[in-house]
């Protein structure tokens, strides 16, 4: 009998409990649609060199990495040193969309803090961005052998992202 | 004189208003225009998610609204251009999303509660209906209650 005073005790305490989840969750990390399935085809001019262009088609049969960056971008300075990272293992080949951006500005950021990129692909209006459902730079793609999208992350990477989700997801696509 | 030269300041600033810019056309054609608006009232914007597309000043947005205009122009229906949408940035866009099994809990939920609320109050009605006891007076009762009634108007009086 006595425990039907403990009611509003339990109910709130799990209102508490809701409300903490809700408001430790990132509402910006939106999930994606674009998971399982094939990446947009595109074809944009190449950042460095605006004569040739980058497909994603000339991907296939190999597990890549995508990174939509900008210079403009903050977030993206912060993840860069991951992305180096990234590079070095030799895991994948990071491929960058920069992102309404201006090439000479693009250009200046890589050449100061180095290029992570085999390429980099230019999206200077943000169309091919909008195929791929970009909303907040920087996102990160790892596709798959078939082009299929397998993971995305939204903002900034990390050392621990890194170990923790890209590297086991990279050598399981890779197998 | 104050007052004159405050009617006078009042005047000069109510006619910068009167001789303000208008507000730049957003396309030629009014009926895309229209269209459009009528669309991204109902998306969010996903960089500022509180604003819908149509208001949201942020470049994902003028960038959205602009490729929505293309596919209005290139005829394509409300439906197509929503599930365009849809395709890029799942159904987080849609201010009201598709009734489908992840969303049920969305839809249904809140009148689920409201049904468990309802339930919960008629149970506890009824069970303190139940619990007032039911008691029948005898005669020597009544008596009493006279009494005391009396005595109380009495002191009253």
């Amino acid at each position: 009998m006595k425990a039907k005073f403990l009611i509003p005790l339990v109910l709130f305490v799990g209102l508490v409990v809701f409300l903490a989840i809700g408001l430790n969750r990132d509402p910006h990390e939106v999930p994606s649609p674009l998971i399982n399935k094939a990446a947009p085809a595109f074809e944009a001019p190449q950042l460095a060199e605006p004569n040739k262009t980058f497909s994603p088609e000339s991907m296939k049969g190999q597990v890549w990495v995508l990174n939509v960056w900008a210079s403009w971008c903050v977030a993206c300075r912060e993840e860069h040193p991951v992305l180096v990272e990234l590079a070095k293992s030799q895991m994948a080949p990071v491929i960058g969309l920069d992102y309404k951006d201006k090439r000479e500005d693009a250009l200046a950021m890589l050449a100061k803090q180095g290029n992570p990129y085999v390429l980099s692909a230019f999206d200077g209006n943000g169309r091919v961005g909008i195929d791929y459902g970009v909303y907040g730079v920087p996102e990160t793609y790892i596709i798959d052998k078939a082009g299929v999208i397998r993971f995305k992350h939204i903002g900034p990477l990390t050392m621990n992202l890194l170990n923790q989700k890209i590297y086991p997801k990279l050598s399981e696509l890779k197998r | 004189m104050m007052k004159q030269i405050f009617l006078a300041t009042l005047i000069a600033l109510s006619l910068g208003s009167v001789f303000a810019k208008d507000a730049a056309p957003l396309a030629d054609d009014p009926v895309t225009e229209q269209r459009l608006i009528s669309i991204s009232e109902e998306m969010r914007c996903l960089v500022c998610q509180n604003e819908s597309l149509a208001g949201s000043r942020s470049d994902l947005a003028n960038d959205l609204r602009r490729e929505i205009r293309i596919l209005i122009s290139e005829g394509k229906s409300d439906d197509q251009i929503r599930s365009f949408m849809v395709e890029r940035y799942g159904d987080f866009v849609l201010y009201r999303p598709p009734v489908k099994p992840v969303t049920w809990l969305l839809w249904i939920g809140p009148f689920v509660i409201l049904g468990i609320g309802i339930a919960g109050l008629l149970v506890y009605l009824r069970r303190r209906n139940s619990s007032v006891p039911n008691v029948v007076l005898t005669d020597a009762d009544n008596q009493k209650i006279d009494a005391l009634l009396n005595a109380a108007d009495k002191k009253e009086g």
